[in-house]
């Protein structure tokens, strides 16, 4: 379990996390969202104690983290950036942070075979790619059994297989009781790893609670018909509060009103519908909308 | 490199094993790790090889080669070791070098994170890279340096010089001295890595402090010279009979290495307090 309460961070005069309270708890995957610049990684380095919070408190299954007597059983952490040796071996990487806890070799060579570096154990970190990187961090954070797993951008730079392995991976960290607390842009990913979730925007909270009711709250949902005359239907849905959005076929996509509706227009026009499917917004959908207003650095307009 | 991923996703644990594997931190068990990290960089043993061969190498071409050396009024047995041993003045860069990436090495990998976390208390650390740092240097300077003196007087006597043996006076110091004066130089180094946190700026104190602030001060006017016996280089060189090279005031062999000695603790001091408060 993570306890996070009041949790606030400055660099000079910008705060990069700012009065943050929320909790994780054991036996799901949480899933922690927000734009970049959000202060998803600030947090999670403030987790791991690595940077010291301007105020507030983080509590790691219940105590002050760098306290803790067995710090490698309580917590194990991938972090955004890349946090090997590139001089030294896989092998030797994952025994040096093992040592601290007296972890044994076998312990060692388990993780590694755990994380499919079996061939590459040996060679020298430093000529990884990005995804045996990302396989050897997850494999360093998995080294002491710990309580609570923290992760970073884990799938970033894996390859297919990876992704699968580290979807069934937290999956089943969670299933065994431990928390599982993981970031990430892919929000496909997301959704279908997580079963709760944090939302970050600008170093506030923005939500947090089940990926479900997140989505529901979501109101870009929208309904999608398909008609022939897709331009006419257009003309007779027009109205404050509605759009319609077209992609050059027969399919229209209108939020702002009901399936109910858009039938009843149609049909008081006479005009044909061969589908009409109202659709739940997507967690990405969800995600952008929620996160609009605290997003750090736009991308150039695409409408 | 071609590997094939095999990816189990099923079990975090493989076969059954124990709840917990991780125990509790220990200093003894950091050590562990830092002698884990320590062998396992190559550039650890080209540091330690570099400096035997520019010790014993130079050590060698000066006892080979010139005018033998004569025991004489004003030449002592300890002066004619001191004058073999000068390449411990270009040595001590490479071990300066070897201290220095001990810590800045870490920050510039990002490993520093990966140590921190397991190691959130944080100070066990540094004191495991210092007493793994020593454990290693002795010897291998010890090393150095008697293997220096056996080849340097096997061959001054062959050539018809004085024999020069470590009974004569001074001279087991100085062959000691010089094993100790490098083994601080690297905890030097090691403190510098860690207050610097870059490898080349801690490498450029390094080379000023040991090199350059000292040459400079050789050459200024006696009157305003009054601090040169205790730059630390100076000042714990008097162990080997450095001062003896270059003349001037200097202080005696084993005050001066307490000022050496003094600057490392005071560096190792600063380094430990801002470990405990800075963010990694």
């Amino acid at each position: 379990m993570i306890e996070i309460d009041g949790l606030t961070k400055r660099y000079g005069d910008k705060t990069a996390v700012d009065a943050l309270s929320f909790v994780v708890e054991p036996g799901v995957v949480t899933g922690f969202l927000g734009p970049n610049g959000a202060g998803k990684s600030t947090t999670m380095r403030m987790i791991a104690g690595l940077d010291g919070p301007s105020s507030g408190t983080v509590r790691v299954n219940g105590k002050f983290y760098p306290r803790t007597a067995a710090p490698m059983s309580e917590l194990g952490i991938l972090l955004d950036a890349r946090s090997v040796h590139p001089g030294m071996s896989a092998r030797n990487n994952l025994l040096a942070l093992a040592r601290t806890a007296g972890i044994g070799r076998r312990r060692v060579d388990e993780v590694i075979e755990l994380a499919g570096l079996g061939e590459v154990a040996g060679s020298r970190a430093g000529g990884f790619s990005l995804g045996m990187g990302q396989r050897l961090g997850v494999a360093a954070a998995l080294l002491g059994r710990p309580q609570t797993v923290v992760l970073d951008e884990p799938v970033n730079g894996l390859d297919p297989d990876g992704v699968r392995w580290i979807r069934l991976l937290l999956k089943s960290l969670a299933a065994e009781g431990r928390t599982v607390f993981v970031s990430s842009h892919l929000m496909s990913e997301m959704a279908q790893t997580a079963t709760r979730l944090v939302v970050l925007g600008r170093g506030k909270l923005i939500s947090q609670g089940s990926v479900e009711d997140f989505v529901d709250h979501a109101t870009t949902g929208g309904v999608l018909v398909r008609t022939p005359d897709t331009v006419r239907l257009g003309q007779l849905l027009a109205a404050p509060g509605i759009t319609v959005m077209n992609d050059g076929t027969d399919l229209l996509r209108v939020s702002g009103t009901t399936a109910e509706q858009i039938g009843a227009a149609a049909w008081r026009a006479h005009l044909p519908i061969y589908e009409l499917t109202p659709t739940r917004a997507s967690l990405e959908e969800a995600f952008m909308q929620v996160t609009k207003d605290s997003i750090e650095y736009h991308a150039g307009a695409t409408q | 490199m071609s590997a094939v991923m095999q990816t189990r996703p099923a079990s975090t644990h493989g076969a059954p094993a124990p709840a917990t594997v991780a125990g509790p931190v220990t200093q003894v068990r950091v050590v562990r790790a830092e002698w884990t990290k320590l062998r396992a960089l190559r550039s650890t043993w080209w540091c330690a090889l570099t400096a035997v061969v520019l010790i014993v190498g130079l050590g060698a071409a000066i006892g080979g080669s010139g005018a033998p050396y004569k025991i004489s009024a004003g030449n002592s047995a300890a002066g004619g070791v001191t004058i073999s041993l000068v390449g411990i003045l270009f040595a001590q860069l490479v071990l300066g070098m070897l201290g220095v990436l001990a810590f800045s090495g870490e920050y510039a990998t990002g490993m520093i994170r990966a140590t921190l976390a397991v190691v959130p208390s944080r100070l066990p650390v540094l004191w495991a890279k210092l007493i793994v740092l020593v454990a290693f240097m002795l010897p291998l300077s010890l090393l150095a340096a008697v293997a220096e003196f056996f080849v340097a007087t096997a061959l001054e006597s062959s050539r018809g010089g004085s024999a020069i043996t470590l009974t004569d006076p001074g001279v087991l110091q100085e062959v000691i001295g010089a094993s100790l004066y490098l083994t601080v130089i690297a905890v030097t180094g090691l403190a510098l890595g860690a207050l610097l946190r870059r490898t080349a700026a801690g490498l450029a104190v390094f080379a000023a402090v040991f090199l350059v602030v000292p040459l400079v001060a050789a050459y200024l006017p006696a009157s305003i010279k009054g601090f040169a016996p205790y730059l630390p280089s100076n000042a714990g060189g008097t162990i080997w009979g450095a001062g003896k090279l270059f003349g001037g005031q200097q202080l005696s062999p084993w005050t001066g290495f307490a000022v050496l000695c003094g600057y490392a603790v005071m560096l190792t001091g600063l380094a430990a307090w801002q470990l405990r408060r800075r963010d990694a």
